[in-house]
């Protein structure tokens, strides 16, 4: 899909752990709310009232900034039927759209192979940290992930410039294509050679970026620095994924939950920043996701597992404001009596971006059909 | 150059075991293959890895602490160490066709005692490997058999022990699985107490008779009141069983088959070997150590090297093995596993009850750049002694070491590794940009030593160096 004639870009943000969804967006005048979390519940007068039952958490200030100026639709009470409170499965769940069977393709790695069908750019899905999240990975589909933008690559180990292009020379050559060598022996020269193009064309990305936002200094506001670097640069990339972690707060949720969304809240707004000042918002859009929420009672330190999460959209073309509704807090409305139940099936949410933003048909990826938001300014 | 005796030795040694250093190398070859082969099928021959130290320096192993990296960082260490090298493979073959992964119990420990289970059991008969399984807790939480009750029962686990762990498809019917299932009810485990605040405690298996479903059930031709037992005691007769877990064995011990899904379109490469090892198994009531007897033995066995992409796993604990590190419990152990899962093996987790997808599946632009940085930055220090008895080697060929022994004898002492032509010649021409190898003074011993250590790294690099 094009906006204003770029290539609409998807950036998936997980949260991995289970953010505490009632401690990010907080029913701060429910009693039921401040009577079930006497450790970590957060009083009324410090929230940043959003309307007059819900209000941020007071380290969110600038997640709140954007939200003031329409820029951020937060999904409430996002999940799916008979929540798994495992984290691993969860994920598993989010990232494949199969809550009942384990399989290894996600939806976006099918997202990619339609955008790209015959694999001609190696970037078209990059994804900052170590390994493949499950839901880049589809087989055929060349993902790059980067651990580290300003040293990708083959070989990075070797310091020496001379050397290392040295090195890399020999290892083109090594990785030529033989004749007669068979089908496992092409593929993996092949893949050998995808890696070197990758790694030779993404450097562009650091050598070209010039920007005067500050970006905090921690992983996520890293990542997003390293997204827009790469945006910037051109290469084509319709789908970054970055993951935030840290929020499995069983334990101290009190010092971590406070800092892991001042993170948060503070890069997504310097990645907002960065895009403004290089006029290429329009184009983007971020899905912020985690695997469930958290149970509405605390356990005297942090939360334990839940369901019934929250979600944001956030982006220049994004309509602001509330989607979906507030799960109710009153006990005999929770799911096995102590979670929050979801009002909004997450594979609705990626009908919607798949459909209204990326311009690929939902049904085949999601596995159904699932009612869509419109949270998209005309 | 190597003689076929070591180039062999040093295949088996990858394929039973995790490779070895040019030392035992040869004390394996004056030992005599046949006999290396028996040393191997008896591991109760050699001492069982002491974990007291590694217990002293990492504070987990007998404490059951839920540390998922260190778990894995502990077995990659058992690896590398141990006497037992067969023992520590067959337990890893288990884990790739018994597929079973924390992340849905999140409770490593209890996969950490299924991989004690393989251990002990790994080289015993069908019938107790089946059994042992279907009392593990990992297992039947993995595949619900705790849900599997007498009033209603939960098909899972009797599918899965039938299509993935025994007979594979086509070898029965829809009735019969629920007819198995209905046998397993009653099979379940312990709970431990809950997770949080007090910590792990280790589940174990319970039989709950007045959960069991006792009335008459007909499985492959057979009737009667059939319980768990009974069910394994069919499995383990039926012809599909050996043929099933004999290519099993092909595929991790001797040469890629495509994944298993296509085993029932796809005829075996090698159907001959498939057959000697059913035959073992029928003579020897399912004895796995007849089986494998076999297979090492067997011409197409010692024909296939270099034939299998190595799973993350081999790749590690053999490059690991060759520099001659992490022999002590030392710093760093935690990066081998990290660097495993960022590979895609992430040990004590597979993905799905479809176990890891083999051969050039480990493969993508991620994991192969993870692969060969790996190798190449453990390459990157000669001083480790692994390398330093490289570089003695190489001294040893004379004062000045011309460039095409260079790398013949780097390649030798690697494998030997058997290189095509582009990465072949690609190799010459680096060590003919330096010229000579020369150890004459301190200085030339430490520009060649240098030298070595690049020509190891490229060695490392190549596509050849993934298959083993």
């Amino acid at each position: 899909m094009k906006i204003n004639g770029k290539d609409s870009v998807l950036v998936v943000l997980q949260l991995s752990g289970g953010n505490d969804f009632m401690n990010t967006i907080i029913p701060y005048t429910n009693g039921i709310y401040h009577d079930s979390r006497p450790t970590v519940g957060i009083p009324a007068e410090q929230v940043l009232p959003l309307n007059d039952t819900l209000g941020f958490h007071p380290r969110t200030g600038r997640l709140k900034a954007l939200y003031d100026m329409d820029k951020v639709a937060i999904i409430q009470g996002i999940g799916y039927p008979n929540s798994n409170r495992s984290h691993f499965r969860g994920m598993d769940i989010w990232h494949t759209c199969e809550p009942d069977r384990l399989v290894t393709e996600g939806w976006l790695g099918k997202t990619l192979y339609e955008l790209d069908p015959q694999h001609e750019n190696v970037l078209t899905g990059v994804s900052f940290g170590r390994g493949l999240p499950r839901a880049m990975a589809k087989a055929g589909v060349p993902v790059t992930s980067v651990g580290n933008l300003d040293n990708y690559g083959m070989m990075t180990s070797i310091q020496q410039d001379q050397e290392r292009l040295e090195s890399l020379e020999i290892f083109k050559e090594m990785y030529a294509p033989a004749v007669g060598s068979g089908a496992v022996r092409d593929y993996l020269s092949q893949t050998g050679l995808d890696v070197l193009k990758g790694s030779d064309v993404i450097k562009k990305a650091p050598q070209t970026y010039r920007s005067t936002v500050d970006y905090p200094d921690n992983p996520i506001a890293k990542s997003l620095r390293d997204v827009a670097r790469v945006h910037f640069a051109d290469l084509g990339t319709r789908v970054f994924y970055t993951q935030h972690a840290g929020y499995d707060t069983h334990a101290n949720e009190v010092p971590t939950h406070p800092r892991l969304v001042d993170e948060l809240s503070s890069a997504l707004y310097a990645f907002m920043q960065d895009l403004w000042e290089h006029e290429r918002a329009e184009e983007v859009a971020i899905l912020v996701f985690t695997e469930f929420g958290r149970r509405v009672k605390d356990n005297g330190s942090g939360t334990d597992h839940g369901s019934g999460g929250g979600a944001f959209l956030i982006g220049e073309r994004i309509k602001g404001g509330l989607y979906g509704e507030y799960p109710s807090l009153d006990p005999s409305q929770q799911e096995h009596g102590e979670d929050l139940v979801h009002h909004v099936d997450y594979r609705g949410v990626y009908s919607t971006l798949l459909e209204q933003w990326l311009g690929v048909e939902a049904r085949p990826i999601v596995n159904g059909h699932y009612e869509q938001l419109q949270p998209f300014a005309a | 150059m190597a003689d076929k005796d070591l180039a062999l030795m040093a295949h088996l040694m990858r394929r039973a075991g995790f490779g070895a250093t040019r030392e035992e190398l040869e004390a394996y070859v004056a030992k005599g293959y046949e006999e290396v082969v028996e040393d191997l099928l008896h591991p109760e021959r050699f001492p069982e890895l002491d974990d007291t130290l590694f217990c002293r320096y990492y504070a987990l192993g007998s404490t059951m602490v839920d540390a998922t990296v260190m778990w894995h960082a502990r077995w990659l260490y058992r690896m590398i160490n141990t006497q037992r090298p067969l023992e520590e493979k067959m337990a890893l073959f288990w884990h790739h066709v018994f597929a079973t992964g924390w992340h849905k119990s999140e409770n490593t420990p209890a996969m950490v005692h299924q991989m004690d289970t393989f251990r002990r059991n790994g080289l015993s008969d069908m019938r107790t490997i089946l059994l042992d399984l279907s009392r593990d807790p990992a297992m039947l939480d993995w595949l619900d058999n705790n849900e599997n009750h007498k009033s209603a029962a939960n098909e899972n686990y009797g599918r899965e022990l039938l299509e993935l762990f025994s007979m594979g498809v086509g070898n029965y019917s829809e009735q019969d699985i629920k007819n198995a299932a209905r046998a397993f009810t009653g099979w379940t485990f312990a709970q431990p107490i809950p997770l949080y605040p007090y910590g792990y405690y280790s589940t174990h298996f319970e039989y709950r008779e007045g959960d069991h479903d006792d009335s008459e059930k007909t499985f492959l031709g057979h009737t009667g009141r059939f319980n768990g037992e009974d069910i394994i005691d069919i499995v383990v007769q039926q012809p599909a069983t050996p043929r099933f877990i004999a290519r099993h064995l092909y595929n991790f011990f001797v040469a890629d088959e495509p994944q298993v899904p296509a085993w029932q379109i796809e005829p075996p490469q090698d159907p001959e070997a498939i057959e000697a090892m059913c035959q073992a198994y029928t003579e020897s009531d399912g004895n796995l150590r007849a089986m494998l007897r076999v297979l090492f033995n067997s011409a197409s066995f010692k024909a296939a090297r270099f034939k299998r992409v190595k799973s993350p796993t081999e790749l590690i604990a053999g490059t690991i093995r060759l520099v001659g590190t992490h022999r002590f419990p030392e710093p760093g152990l935690h990066d081998l596993a990290t660097a495993s899962t960022a590979m895609g093996q992430f040990l004590h987790n597979a993905p799905t009850v479809e176990g890891w997808h083999t051969g050039k599946e480990w493969i993508d632009g991620g994991t192969l750049t993870e692969r060969v940085n790996f190798a190449v930055n453990e390459m990157a220090d000669v001083s480790k002694p692994g390398i330093q008895d490289m570089i003695q080697r190489l001294r040893a060929q004379g004062p000045a070491v011309a460039p095409e022994t260079f790398v013949d004898t780097c390649l030798d002492l690697m494998g030997p590794l058997e290189m095509g032509d582009e990465a072949r010649r690609a190799l010459s021409r680096y060590a003919h940009s330096g010229g000579e190898l020369r150890f004459g003074t301190p200085e030339e011993a430490d520009a060649s030593a240098a030298r070595v250590g690049r020509m190891l790294q490229l060695i490392v690099a190549t596509q050849e160096y993934q298959f083993g």
